[in-house]
């Protein structure tokens, strides 16, 4: 047998679980409902005031959830990657540790936190919930990133006379980007997509972008749930192709 | 204290955990010196050179610079910069950034920045390349970065930490007298590090040879090539012929069991020592009057510049021997050694002596085992004494398990007929041992003395 015959599983699995969805959303966002082509899904969206709304709300959510997360995120992997601060790796894993129970079932459990303490539930709760959820994904990658830095480029940074806050902003910082880029993308893109944490912790109060393509094909609006849906893979292609070309100036990233 | 010394080390130690790195260090350089601390990796020439940049600080004595202690300041405050082995460029930086990094957190002006770093990418010839991204750059032209953005700043000493190590051959050889060339026209102190003997020898105007956290020999290149102080500096440093030999009188010395004379003098008569002979200084002659002994060729190899042959002496001992002519192999051949080519040194130690304590009269225990030994009539249990072994009484065997105490091979010396190992063993005492076998370092060993060879005396009550 050819090697190239291993490859055919994987093939089949990516043309039925990702090639043929993306067809059919792109099929179904440009026909109407007798399926005839048609733009006005499209230009639907870009009159529709709501949806638009909804939009902006879920960008501003999503950067706000991204800051907070590098705010909170980059100070601790910071202190977990130095080795004075941090011995053990158990308190590596206790910051990885959420990651391991279902997103649902926290969110869940923060909505009944924020019930029992009669804590109104609105955009304070579902920032808190998304950083809660979404903060190791920042953590982390920047954790590595510290973690493998050649301390002789600190030290190269002090013997040119940099005192220790120098050092840190002008080598630890600019020399652990790639890590701060894999973080934002990975808390950034699902923030912007998520409907769940809305749900439960503002009690659809506030509608992300993800809740409007969930109600649309919920009430079988097929096609223009798949417009918005293809409107957001823009969106996200783009924030990545941002992250990635910011990526090749240093060696880094994620694992 | 001397006015011209920069840095004096005085009494410095440095352990990491358990382990002493640095053991009672004093040292000192002088204003303008290229200084070269030489020795195998682990003797502890890094850690002296971060102890003077202030990345350690050491656990005993101090360290002066132009007489003041600088224990309390930090790496940043030191007028020292360094060249690091791996040089250590900023890769999120370009070339001019890299060199100007130093100046920019002086807040030096913008247009004297651009002028200094001209300067010094003109004196590594690096000039054209201000825009260069770092990784885009060959291991030579990093390194020759390196040195600019060090050298930018105008430290009063450059601390370079084995510089050359990653370069080939060739560009070793070329940044080696380009770094020599700068030392010249710069005129501050080098403070060098390096494993590479050859390099010490042709860079320095001092060499600190370095071997277990202890000073070894300190001098000039030609003082330590032709005047090793110890077996462990004449085999570092250069090839060379070690021999046992013995000390007849003033300026008269034996050894490879025939007589010569030398220039050395002092010894006292009849006394056991160790002789050093370079490889190029032994001569062969066809003149039976000149000849002092006999040898046959065994090997000849050709080394670019010279050939290299070992020889057997007519008493039984082999010699490496370099000459511009090769012999043939079997070669009988007729030999001398100039008088001032022969280097006496003061043995180390002749036998060894060990702490003991008797546990019974026919058991005595030392360096972490319970050996046996003759029946000691007069010694009780208890009983502190002093043992002595003899090189030869001293037998290693290939199991650990095998000997009453166990250790390995942590260096060895060829001595011309025998081997001259020094055995570590696993509780951190050092034994010396006189064999005919070949071991290699590292070899792990059992450690056994017949009980006929200890020689236990009582201990005078101190």
């Amino acid at each position: 047998m050819k090697r190239s015959h291993w490859s055919i599983p994987y093939v089949v699995f990516l043309t039925i679980f990702v090639v043929l969805p993306l067809v059919l959303i792109l099929v179904y966002a440009f026909q109407d409902g007798s399926g005839h082509f048609t733009l006005s899904n499209i230009t639907k969206f870009f009159s529709d005031s709501d949806a638009l709304g909804t939009f902006g709300v879920s960008i501003e959510v999503a950067i706000e959830n991204t800051l907070i997360c590098i705010l909170l995120g980059y100070p601790a992997a910071w202190i977990l990657a130095n080795k004075e601060l941090n011995r053990s790796a158990v308190t590596i894993i206790l910051f990885i540790m959420p990651m391991w129970i279902n997103a649902l079932m926290r969110t869940l459990a923060t909505a009944e936190l924020f019930n029992m303490l009669d804590i109104t539930l609105g955009k304070g709760t579902l920032l808190f919930g998304m950083v809660y959820d979404y903060l190791p994904f920042m953590i982390y990658p920047i954790y590595n990133v510290l973690n493998r830095m050649d301390k002789s480029y600190a030290e190269a940074a002090q013997d040119l006379g940099a005192t220790p806050w120098q050092v840190f902003w002008k080598v630890t910082v600019p020399l652990s980007m790639p890590g701060v880029s894999s973080g934002i993308l990975m808390v950034f893109m699902p923030t912007v997509s998520t409907f769940a944490i809305s749900e439960f912790l503002t009690n659809n109060k506030i509608k992300l972008f993800g809740t409007i393509i969930q109600e649309n094909i919920n009430s079988s609006m097929w096609n223009y749930g798949a417009a918005l849906a293809l409107i957001m893979l823009v969106i996200i292609g783009i924030t990545t192709l941002l992250t990635d070309e910011r990526k090749e100036a240093v060696e880094g990233g994620l694992i | 204290m001397a006015g011209d010394h920069i840095i004096d080390l005085k009494h410095v130690s440095k352990r990491f955990g358990d382990k002493v790195v640095l053991d009672d260090i004093n040292l000192y350089i002088r204003k303008g010196e290229f200084v070269t601390l030489l020795g195998p990796s682990g003797c502890g020439k890094t850690t002296t050179l971060r102890l003077i940049s202030g990345f350690l600080a050491p656990d005993e004595g101090e360290i002066l610079l132009n007489g003041k202690d600088i224990s309390g300041i930090p790496p940043y405050k030191r007028p020292f910069n360094t060249v690091f082995q791996r040089y250590a460029l900023f890769p999120h930086l370009d070339v001019y950034d890299n060199i100007a990094f130093g100046l920019k957190l002086q807040k030096v002006p913008e247009d004297e920045i651009d002028k200094r770093v001209g300067r010094v990418l003109k004196l590594v010839s690096m000039s054209d390349y201000e825009d260069r991204d770092v990784e885009s750059l060959s291991g030579g032209q990093q390194q020759r970065v390196a040195i600019a953005r060090a050298l930018v700043n105008q430290p009063e000493i450059l601390l370079l930490d084995e510089p050359l190590a990653a370069l080939d051959l060739k560009m070793r050889k070329d940044m080696q007298i380009e770094l020599k060339e700068m030392h010249r026209k710069l005129g501050i102190t080098f403070i060098y590090v390096t494993h590479d003997q050859e390099e010490a020898l042709t860079l320095s105007d001092t060499i600190v040879v370095m071997n277990e956290g202890k000073i070894q020999q300190i001098g000039t290149p030609t003082d330590i090539y032709n005047e090793p102080v110890n077996c462990f500096v004449a085999d570092f440093i250069g090839e060379s012929n070690i021999l046992k030999g013995r000390m007849l009188r003033d300026r008269r010395v034996a050894f490879i069991k025939h007589e010569f004379d030398c220039v050395d003098e002092g010894f006292g008569e009849d006394v056991p020592v160790d002789v050093v002979v370079r490889p190029e200084d032994i001569y062969f002659t066809t003149d039976p009057a000149k000849c002092q002994f006999k040898a046959t060729v065994n090997s000849c190899i050709f080394k670019g510049v010279h050939y290299e042959m070992w020889v057997d002496t007519d008493t039984g001992y082999e010699l490496m021997i370099q000459d511009y002519d090769p012999y043939e192999v079997g070669t009988e051949v007729m030999l001398y050694i100039d008088p001032d080519d022969i280097q006496v040194m003061h043995k180390e130690r002749t036998r060894n002596v060990f702490d003991g304590k008797m546990v019974d009269e026919t058991h005595v225990e030392m360096i972490g085992g319970v050996f046996e030994c003759l029946p000691q009539p007069g010694l009780s249990g208890g009983e502190n004494v002093k043992v002595e072994a003899t090189f030869e009484a001293v037998d290693l065997l290939d199991h650990q398990e095998d000997g009453v105490v166990a250790g390995e091979v942590h260096f060895l010396l060829y001595k011309g007929d025998h081997y001259h190992l020094t055995i570590l063993t696993d509780e951190g005492y050092h034994l010396w041992v006189d064999t005919n076998d070949i071991w290699d370092k590292g070899d792990l060993v059992g450690v056994n003395i017949a009980a006929a060879d200890l020689k236990i005396t009582k201990c005078d009550e101190a």
